[in-house]
């Protein structure tokens, strides 16, 4: 398995476990742990993004056909950087969103967030739409 | 990778990228950088990441590689179907969504639902009899 799918699954089971914690919480209802009760979107993209779409960018890239033995620089670049992206964007996201009420910084970061995902998904679709075709 | 799939995981990736941008939007939204109208593509955003990119891709997958069986993938017509619905009934929920109209997400979700059946009836002949080469008959498409 490829180092950056072998990052992307194991990030993932972490924002998975991170997920799993923040159910509890959102469960246990408002205030639970010291959370705002905005923090149900970020509990969902957690799920969502963190485990379930970066599992399947590291099950895929590792997985679909015509991978090569060895991959060239521009495809290692793109693909730690869709890492790094997607990621980054995550975290941020998770931190801005319940704080954005608070208004200065916490928006630019907010949408900043947002941007880096999009920026991840466009960098992974445009890396994976090649190797997708029939044999 | 048969056709069927690279249709049904290049349309999740173009519902993925869609989704994404839904996203930024209702991000930048909350973070009142843009108008509250961007609110109505909530809707949008959870159908097209939930069943256009994460069931459609699990379709798409699904179909290339569920065991074959007697090397075939058998009833194929039920999981072209199965795409066919899903793609219209992921455009008309998202569409119906944003625009506050309730019988077109009913009629999205119906479609999404006829989808998800026909795919189930064209998977569970290739999970139930799959690998028992020699062992099952199956009727051809019908």
């Amino acid at each position: 398995m490829p180092l950056v799918s072998r990052a992307f699954i194991l990030t993932g089971l972490a924002h998975l476990l991170a997920a799993m914690v923040l159910g509890v919480a959102v469960a246990a209802g408002p205030g639970a742990l010291g959370l705002p009760p905005t923090v149900a979107p970020v509990y969902v993209h957690l799920l969502a993004v963190g485990w379930l779409t970066q599992l399947i960018f590291g099950v895929a890239h590792w997985m679909f056909p015509g991978r090569p033995r060895a991959p060239s620089m521009v495809s290692r670049v793109v693909l730690w950087a869709c890492y790094a992206l997607l990621n980054l964007g995550l975290v941020a996201r998770a931190v801005a969103e319940p704080l954005v009420g608070r208004g200065g910084g916490w928006r630019v970061v907010l949408v900043a967030a947002g941007v880096a995902q999009l920026i991840a998904v466009v960098l992974f679709v445009g890396h994976t739409w090649p190797r997708v075709r029939a044999r | 990778m048969p056709l069927l799939s690279v249709w049904a995981v290049r349309l999740a990736l173009g519902y993925l990228t869609v989704g994404a941008v839904l996203g930024t939007l209702l991000l930048a939204a909350r973070a009142a950088v843009l108008p509250t109208v961007f609110f109505r593509q909530l809707a949008a955003h959870i159908d097209v990441m939930l069943v256009g990119w994460l069931v459609q891709l699990a379709v798409g997958v699904g179909y290339w590689i569920l065991p074959r069986v007697e090397g075939k993938r058998p009833r194929a017509a039920l999981a072209v179907t199965a795409v066919a619905l899903l793609n219209i009934g992921v455009p008309l929920a998202a569409a119906g969504g944003t625009a506050g109209i309730g019988a077109m997400v009913l009629a999205g979700r119906m479609a999404e639902l006829a989808g998800a059946l026909t795919f189930g009836a064209h998977a569970w002949t290739r999970v139930r009899y799959g690998g028992l080469v020699g062992r099952v008959q199956i009727a051809p498409d019908s």
